[in-house]
């Protein structure tokens, strides 16, 4: 894969998309009859299985806390999810990517209702394509209220990125590589609204005003893909009605 | 059809009527569970279709003994937090007689959840007429959010599985079942639990549970 030269002809991306327009989406709820909570997601070519487990006794026992629930949130990475094969097992960027997303998860898990116990959140990425992460927490939060865990709200996650100047929703993977800044959000939604950013990180430069831009940006995102996401949880209630 | 809540769905503006299944923050009300949303005169509750058991004091529940210490079990009781039977609570014991023959690792017991401390340290005590060892008949597990309905409202689908198929049904809170008798009734009692489970969520499901039984006896006389 080489730099293109222009990132955005006749007001249309590479793939044929507006600047903000999301990429298609496929949820599918309690795909894995094992875990407790499970969903499969598939965000453009981004490919994605979370497992949800817990609450449930933690071991080894000294990770218990005696007045609070253990998140525990693994980033994976399949070897065959990119184009080189990736090294398998944690590395730099699977560790750091499943601290804050943890982090992000943690403040939406009602941790004081289950002391010594533990939830594990473990998310596989099969198929990679820029934005992985944000697909990972779209994922996990679905899997979180499929296992009836008590959360405050849904977290929707969702990228932007500058690229020839311009913000672009939901970053394919020439535009993350070679664009000049990437910013993944993740959202909690709450009575339908958008309450507060859970994640926020951010790599390349962005002015203060495009900062602002962005956040509206992935906002308006995110109410789509929120949508997406209830659909996928009610819709295994609906059919089983019939 | 009945309304399924998610949780951060913003379900009263009065902080005075939130019930089980529910949060306050600010003067709102938000479900915190995925489950059925239901309005009662004066408080609002969420039922939940998912999650695991959480123990509270009074339940009826099956537990599979784990550990034999020296003052007591070790109960898994199918929740995250194993449960303790202390010598003292147990009426089969008797001075001389070894804890293992009393109960052993892997005995089923239905016991009566005694204290839980702020810890979730759960004690249960086996001082209750229905608790007792279980030593034969069937155990089925379900998902324990849909144990309210396989009691239906004040016993009823309990009540019906009973006199229809004749036979003995303990529902432990923590979604095991224990069914005895007639080899045969036992087996359509089994499916129908499944079948409860399944629909956990519909209406009228005392009338198909009926029908059901019904449908099943027919085939096998």
């Amino acid at each position: 894969m080489s730099r293109p030269d222009k990132f955005i002809v006749d007001g249309k991306r590479l793939d044929g998309r507006l600047p903000d327009q999301l990429r298609p989406i496929k949820i599918e709820v309690d795909v894995l009859k094992r875990a407790d909570g499970s969903c499969y997601i598939e965000m453009g070519k981004n490919k994605v299985v979370a497992a949800v487990y817990g609450p449930r006794e933690a071991f080894p026992r000294h990770i218990q806390d005696p007045s609070k629930v253990v998140v525990r949130y693994r980033y994976n990475m399949a070897p065959f999810s990119v184009e080189e094969r990736k090294r398998p097992g944690p590395d730099r960027r699977s560790v750091e990517i499943s601290k804050v997303s943890k982090e992000a998860f943690e403040t939406i898990i009602m941790k004081e209702l289950f002391p010594r116990s533990v939830v594990d959140i473990f998310v596989e990425v099969l198929q990679a394509d820029a934005g992985s992460r944000t697909a990972c927490i779209n994922a996990a939060s679905v899997a979180l209220v499929d296992a009836g865990i008590p959360v405050k709200g849904m977290l929707t996650s969702v990228a932007v990125a500058k690229v020839d100047g311009t913000l672009v929703l939901d970053p394919m993977k020439e535009e993350d590589n070679f664009g000049d800044a990437d910013m993944p959000f993740a959202f909690l939604i709450r009575g339908g609204k958008i309450e507060s950013i859970a994640l926020l990180q951010m790599d390349g430069r962005m002015t203060k005003a495009e900062i602002k831009d962005a956040i509206a940006l992935a906002k308006k995102g995110a109410m789509e893909i929120y949508n997406l996401q209830r659909e996928a949880i009610m819709k295994q209630f609906v059919e089983e009605e019939e | 059809m009945r309304k399924i809540v998610l949780p951060g769905d913003l379900i009263s503006t009065n902080p005075k009527v939130a019930g089980y299944g529910t949060y306050v923050e600010g003067d709102k009300v938000y479900a915190k569970i995925i489950g059925i949303f239901e309005q009662a005169d004066n408080s609002i509750r969420v039922i939940p279709l998912k999650g695991k058991y959480s123990p509270s004091v009074g339940d009826t529940i099956i537990g599979i003994v784990r550990e034999v210490a020296s003052n007591g079990w070790n109960v898994d009781i199918n929740s995250p937090y194993q449960a303790f039977l202390p010598l003292g609570e147990n009426p089969e014991t008797k001075p001389g007689k070894k804890l293992n023959d009393v109960l052993d690792i892997g005995d089923a017991i239905i016991a009566k959840v005694l204290s839980i401390d702020p810890r979730m340290r759960v004690t249960i005590s086996m001082k209750d007429k229905i608790c007792r060892a279980i030593r034969f008949g069937r155990i089925v597990a379900i998902n324990p959010a849909r144990v309210p309905r396989v009691i239906g409202k004040k016993g009823s689908m309990i009540k019906l599985i009973k006199s229809e198929l004749e036979v003995q049904i303990v529902v432990g809170q923590n979604g095991l079942i224990w069914l005895n008798g007639d080899r045969r009734k036992v087996a359509i009692a089994e499916e129908v639990v499944y079948l409860i489970e399944e629909g956990a969520h519909t209406e009228g499901l005392t009338d198909r549970v009926g029908e059901f039984i019904r449908r099943r006896k027919d085939v096998q006389t």
